[in-house]
């Protein structure tokens, strides 16, 4: 298959996915206990009657299921999420103004937790059995087993309220009003301690990974080639292991997306992030569930998209894929 | 099997650390009869203010040690059932996949690939947020977001078992179908399935943790999550509120792990050498 072919089908087979996630979505608004118009407009109080009767109207919740559903669906293809009566503003242009902050932390972390992840997991399989391989394999365990938002929250305290380093709140300096460089090192200043906490568990994840997999193809008989051949052991390691270990790595890493994503709802949470997952903490609050499911639509798509560059980054780094399939 | 368990040294200490949790989960009724929700002294107290409150209390004066015993009850019963459903879901599915193949592989392929596209932690929100927060709806929404791997591994499992000589001569042997699957197939992918759960409570752990700590919890179940989530806005000046929690949450996944890699290794002493995570 040519790469087009590939970008074809997995848009296809996303397009179907997200509908599918869609109509889990309107099921899900009727699965939930109560009047479908009411858990609409958000917890009782934001909502009066009128409004009520016109989502009633405007939705057709008088009308069968199926053709509810085919206006929920028509409305989503349209990009049209609904409206947050919480917010006072569709949900579509909330989640819009939050997506940049989201994706730019998720980016940083995906990128920050790769490079160490495989930078630590190759100097942890050189010493194999070695303490500094001990040591290394037992953070990454540790690492492993430490809830993502209490690692935020310890972060916080200690190298921005104990230590004063790093600001532990928000995107960027509230009235500041940097412009151009000094803006970027602000928020760059901002990033910090939220891309590296959301990035240490995936840092542990990918060391594992790329530890295993060093190891794994250093027991390859065309690692013995490189052995007879008489090639010292940081070549091997670098020219003969290393490209063929990372690739495996990369694609287990582009899967954990989706973890990635949920980790920033956490990690937003704490740092008050203004991006999609700190809209879906505040909306929890306010029983917003049109946003709630919106940032829920959003980040499946995020995943799904992200899925597919991974994807098709590999087949451009490793040819051998295209032609197996 | 039993001996290389047992002289793996992180596993050991996984067992003994596990073991502590449950005994404190076991006995919280009995070390703190008053149970966690009980005002016992001023809110804030420092650890080792007073005599009787180890570890302080919190914002509305309840003793943290107390929270602290009934939250780990909580944590390992929804880890160990919504785990169970898990595999309930997932072990059927895949064994009925990789055993049948043809259409209703096909089908049951797709269907766990939806699930695995779905961010697991967006959807355990949404669902736990959409059907009130209650124990019973914690553990169902961990374990819908926790089976597909499970499906996966027992497919791929009952897949190389399904061709081995011993299948054969109980099909010779005119057993029906199911009975071979359930039989003859599944108990030889016991062990893989063991592993996965064990490394599955870990994380079902965690996942009931980060819900509650975005005050998606129980109400009426002290959890460590909770405890941190109510915390967060005090940290500056009350850190061991959620210092604490957070540490029995690590105390007991990593135990939970370690038993899960201990038990892969002795399951598997070949691949163990190699050092594969």
């Amino acid at each position: 298959m040519t790469i087009f072919a590939v970008i074809a089908s997995r848009l296809s087979k996303a397009i179907l996915t997200l509908l599918a996630i869609a109509i889990l979505n309107f099921f899900l608004i009727h699965a939930a206990p109560g009047d479908p118009a009411v858990v609409l407009a958000g917890e009782a109080g934001a909502a009066d009657e009128q409004m009520i009767e016109q989502l009633r109207e405007r939705f057709g919740l008088d009308q069968p299921l199926y053709v509810q559903l085919g206006k929920y669906i028509a409305g989503i293809v349209q990009l049209d999420l609904g409206y947050s009566f919480r917010q006072g503003a569709p949900v579509a242009e909330l989640i819009a103004d939050r997506l940049p902050a989201t994706l730019l932390l998720t980016m940083t972390a995906f990128v920050v937790s790769l490079a160490f992840g495989i930078a630590f997991g190759v100097a942890a399989a050189a010493r194999v059995g070695k303490p500094s391989d001990t040591v290394l394999t037992t953070m990454a365990l540790l690492f492993y087993a430490t809830p993502l938002y209490w690692l935020a929250l310890m972060a916080v305290l200690v190298f921005s309220v104990w230590f004063g380093w790093l600001p532990g709140f928000g995107y960027e300096t509230v009235g500041a009003n940097y412009t151009g460089f000094a803006r970027v090192i602000d928020i760059a200043k901002h990033l910090v301690l939220p891309a590296l906490t959301l990035g240490l568990f995936f840092t542990a994840v990918y060391m594992r990974m790329a530890r295993a997999s060093m190891l794994e193809v250093s027991q390859l008989d065309f690692v013995k080639t490189a052995k007879a051949k008489g090639l010292s052991d940081p070549v091997i390691r670098r020219r003969h292991i290393l490209r063929n270990a990372i690739l495996p790595v990369v694609t287990l890493a582009g899967l954990q997306a989706g973890q990635l994503v949920g980790g920033a709802v956490l990690t937003e949470t704490v740092f008050a992030w203004p991006g999609i997952g700190r809209l879906m903490f505040e909306s929890l609050a306010a029983r917003d569930y049109n946003t709630i499911l919106g940032v829920f639509l959003v980040s499946a798509a995020m995943v799904i998209l992200f899925n597919i560059v991974t994807d098709i980054v590999y087949r451009i780094v490793d040819p051998r894929i295209g032609a197996r399939s | 099997m039993w001996k290389r368990f047992r002289s793996n040294m992180g596993a050991m200490i996984g067992v003994v650390l596990l073991i502590a949790v449950i005994v404190i989960a076991l006995i919280a009724p009995l070390l703190f009869p008053d149970g966690p929700w009980q005002m016992v002294q001023r809110p804030f107290l420092a650890p080792f203010a007073v005599d009787g409150l180890p570890l302080g209390t919190d914002t509305l004066g309840r003793n943290v040690a107390a929270q602290l015993a009934y939250g780990a009850q909580v944590s390992l019963l929804v880890g160990l059932v919504s785990t169970l459903v898990a595999l309930l879901i997932g072990v059927p599915l895949g064994a009925l996949a990789g055993f049948y193949g043809g259409y209703a592989d096909e089908g049951a392929m797709r269907f766990t690939e939806f699930f695995q596209t779905i961010p697991n932690f967006a959807l355990a929100i949404v669902l736990v947020a959409i059907f009130e927060p209650t124990l019973f709806s914690i553990t169902l929404a961990i374990a819908i977001v926790s089976w597909p791997p499970v499906a996966r591994l027992v497919r791929a499992e009952v897949m190389s078992v399904r061709t081995r000589e011993f299948v054969d001569a109980a099909r010779l042997a005119g057993l029906s179908k199911p009975r071979i699957l359930i039989q003859q197939v599944l108990p030889n992918t016991v062990s893989p399935i063991i592993v996965m759960a064990s490394l599955m409570v870990a994380t079902a752990i965690l996942l009931e943790s980060s819900l509650s700590f975005l005050g998606l919890g129980d109400p009426n179940a002290m959890s460590w999550g909770y405890m941190i989530g109510a915390a967060r806005t005090v940290i500056r000046t009350s850190w061991w509120l959620s210092f604490f929690p957070g540490i029995a949450i690590v105390i007991t996944v990593l135990a939970l792990n370690l038993i899960g890699e201990g038990l892969n290794d002795a399951f598997n002493p070949h691949l163990s050498r190699k050092g594969k995570a």
